[in-house]
């Protein structure tokens, strides 16, 4: 069976959720504490959500200094798959491993309800078990999820094919930058999750482990987790690096 | 060696949408204080740094502000330097 790493930041608060929907999803999942130094050989990394380090100073940028980091930074950088929840996204960003930064609401509040997102891409080791570009409906939960990038880096996220997750309407529709009830953080072009350049690494801010099970009222998440469970399994059997060559030649 | 106190203090970069701000800004009606713009809030941090030269200690401080106490992206930091005498030391 696949053993994927959840790692766990005092703070952390998604990180038993993010293990049983990935052992949903049909992986083993372990934790990883965040003062080790190793892995473990897990065959991907996910960073649940939480408040990692009391979120003091910005969101996620002390816990990008704990030791188990440094060897998540050494795993993306061999091509591991990675994969940032919430607050593990926002650790991602602070780490530079995917771009741009997570800036207040722009509500000020603290947002914890159902969005709706769309893959934009279906071709990836996050979403390749998506299906189509219907809308899923998962919870976001946070104060610091507006996506923020300067415009040169939001143009070449675009034409690379790294805008990863779109918030949209009920009907798919995307959802406009501000005051758009759909956008609730006011993401700059409504971008709820991105990916590096090599597309191993990806970010979202909406949760997929909280919409795992239909107990949870939706489990539209559960094909992101099966996704890289499915995309961790291949890399862990040697056929990782071709679909990783695949994804650079799709973004070119 | 020698303590030398800094102050960092971090703001959003113009052009960042500053929620904070803007919130601020448009409490002010309320105390009937009209005539205000332009508010960013932003954070300070202080530290002291032992070394052996200001050069040195200087150095230590660009390197932590542009690190950890502010993130390049969306924040610019403006270093001070802080007399210990002044008691705002320990």
């Amino acid at each position: 069976m696949t053993r994927i790493g959840v790692v766990v930041f005092p703070g952390s608060n998604c990180d038993r959720d993010t293990l049983r929907g990935l052992e949903l999803a049909g992986a083993e999942a372990v934790p990883l504490w965040h003062e080790q130094g190793t892995l473990e050989g897990v065959a991907a990394v996910v960073l649940p959500g939480g408040f990692a380090y009391g979120d003091y100073l910005r969101a996620g940028v002390i816990a990008r200094f704990s030791p188990v980091m440094r060897a998540v930074s050494a795993f993306a950088n061999q091509g591991g798959l990675v994969l940032g929840i919430c607050n593990g996204f926002q650790v991602l960003a602070e780490a530079g491993l995917v771009p741009g930064a997570l800036l207040r609401n722009r509500g000020l509040r603290f947002l914890g309800r159902d969005v709706r997102i769309s893959a934009e891409r279906l071709d990836t080791p996050f979403t390749a078990l998506v299906g189509d570009g219907r809308p899923l409906r998962m919870p976001i939960a946070h104060g610091e999820g507006c996506f923020f990038a300067d415009d040169a880096t939001l143009d070449e996220l675009e034409r690379d094919g790294r805008v990863l997750f779109r918030y949209v309407d009920a009907d798919g529709r995307r959802a406009g930058a501000d005051a758009d009830p759909a956008n609730p953080n006011g993401s700059l072009r409504a971008i709820a999750g991105v990916m590096n350049a090599r597309g191993n690494v990806a970010g979202l801010m909406p949760h997929p482990e909280r919409a795992a099970d239909r107990l949870l009222g939706s489990d539209d998440g559960l094909p992101i987790l099966r996704s890289l469970v499915e995309a961790a399994a291949a890399a862990g059997s040697g056929r990782g690096s071709t679909a990783v060559k695949l994804e650079l030649a799709a973004t070119g | 060696m020698s303590d030398f106190r800094f102050a960092v203090n971090v703001l959003p970069k113009p052009g960042i949408l500053d929620p904070q701000g803007r919130a601020v800004e448009g409490s002010l009606e309320h105390l009937g204080v009209g005539g205000v713009s332009g508010v960013r809030v932003g954070r300070r941090v202080e530290l002291t740094i032992d070394a052996e030269t200001e050069v040195e200690a200087r150095a230590t401080v660009e390197r932590l502000a542009n690190e950890l106490f502010a993130n390049p992206l969306i924040e610019s930091y403006a270093i001070e330097w802080v007399d210990i005498r002044a008691g705002v030391g320990g």
